[in-house]
């Protein structure tokens, strides 16, 4: 299950960042693939993108002079969401895969959870609602609104963005200043911490895992627990990264649909739903 | 409420038609084209220099 999820996370990032050209160039795609919004935190500015971000695009919609209602992007969550759900996060995500490569690091004693878990876990809803929502819509850079979670915090942008670009396109590094120093801090805080804890980041502050985890009850992808089965070993809970109980599993918005409780469930009774 | 009590499973499929709603809502009002406009310039904010 470990390799397989590996597998599809490396091919999936292939895919959706296979835009050669622009790395070598330092120039982004610009054809008519980025209509479209990817499920995953995908920065639509990394030189190899060929899909706009969800959370890019609810901000550029929010940024638009005047309110109006993000009906498209609100319609890929909605989609996204009632299907793959939190699944995009576990299997699909770029991002993830580089916390969950980090976090494979043979150093420092590994945590599933930062201390104080239960408060900070609320976090990825804060950063939704006052960076991703009212920051777009009240932040204001001159006369223009600001996409306010991409300039101070996305770590991804910095990552998939911002230094392949940089490294590649020296008019735009000539121009770096505080603010890309600020974003590199923030992004090398949450490498080093996902080397100890697992995916700081999607825990505690990815607002489309906010989002996506709201459709978790529902979507189609599901782990079942047969609790009629269950022998309470517990060994689900030790494999969960994310440190979920077999009760939990199925229903909580942190469970980002690895599949480890299935893989570890001596009696099978936790599985995808059939 | 019925309803949704006795078809859970079910749910996901109101999630996908609300989706295809909200998307021809979209659609209509030009906010693929403001998707797109932003999505193929270099995000200045995105990359910690705007």
């Amino acid at each position: 299950m470990k390799k397989l999820r590996l597998a599809i996370q490396i091919i999936y990032t292939i895919l959706t960042n296979g835009y050669l050209y622009g790395f070598l160039n330092g120039k982004i795609y610009q054809g008519n693939l980025k209509y479209i919004c990817v499920p995953g935190l995908n920065c639509y500015s990394c030189p190899g993108a060929v899909g706009s971000c969800p959370i890019g695009a609810l901000q550029a919609v929010l940024n638009e002079q005047g309110f109006r209602v993000p009906f498209a992007v609100i319609g890929f969550f909605f989609l996204f969401g009632s299907l793959p759900g939190r699944f995009v996060c576990g299997w699909l995500c770029p991002f993830g895969l580089v916390q969950d490569l980090l976090h494979k690091i043979p150093v420092f004693r590994k945590r599933k959870r930062l201390p104080f878990h239960h408060i900070l876990k609320y976090g990825k809803y804060v950063v939704l609602a006052l960076l991703v929502c009212a920051g777009s819509m009240f932040l204001f850079g001159g006369f223009a609104k600001v996409p306010a979670f991409c300039k101070y915090l996305c770590p991804s942008g910095t990552l998939f963005g911002a230094l392949p670009l940089l490294g590649a396109n020296g008019q735009l590094r000539s121009q770096a200043g505080l603010l890309f120093f600020w974003k590199l801090g923030i992004l090398l805080v949450i490498l080093v911490l996902s080397v100890k804890v697992y995916r700081p980041f999607c825990q505690y502050l990815c607002p489309l895992g906010a989002v996506y985890g709201w459709f978790n009850r529902f979507s189609l992808v599901q782990i079942h627990w047969e609790k009629e089965r269950c022998s309470s070993c517990m060994a689900c809970k030790k494999a969960c990264p994310m440190d979920l109980s077999p009760e939990e599993i199925s229903v909580s918005p942190e469970c980002i649909r690895c599949g480890q409780c299935a893989a570890a469930c001596p009696e099978k009774c936790l599985h995808f739903k059939k | 409420m019925n309803f949704w009590k006795n078809n859970k499973g079910c749910r996901w499929l109101a999630g996908v038609l609300a989706g295809i709603l909200f998307l021809g809502i979209g659609a209509v009002q030009g906010q693929f084209d403001i998707i797109w406009r932003k999505a193929v310039m270099i995000c200045l904010e995105c990359i910690g220099i705007g």
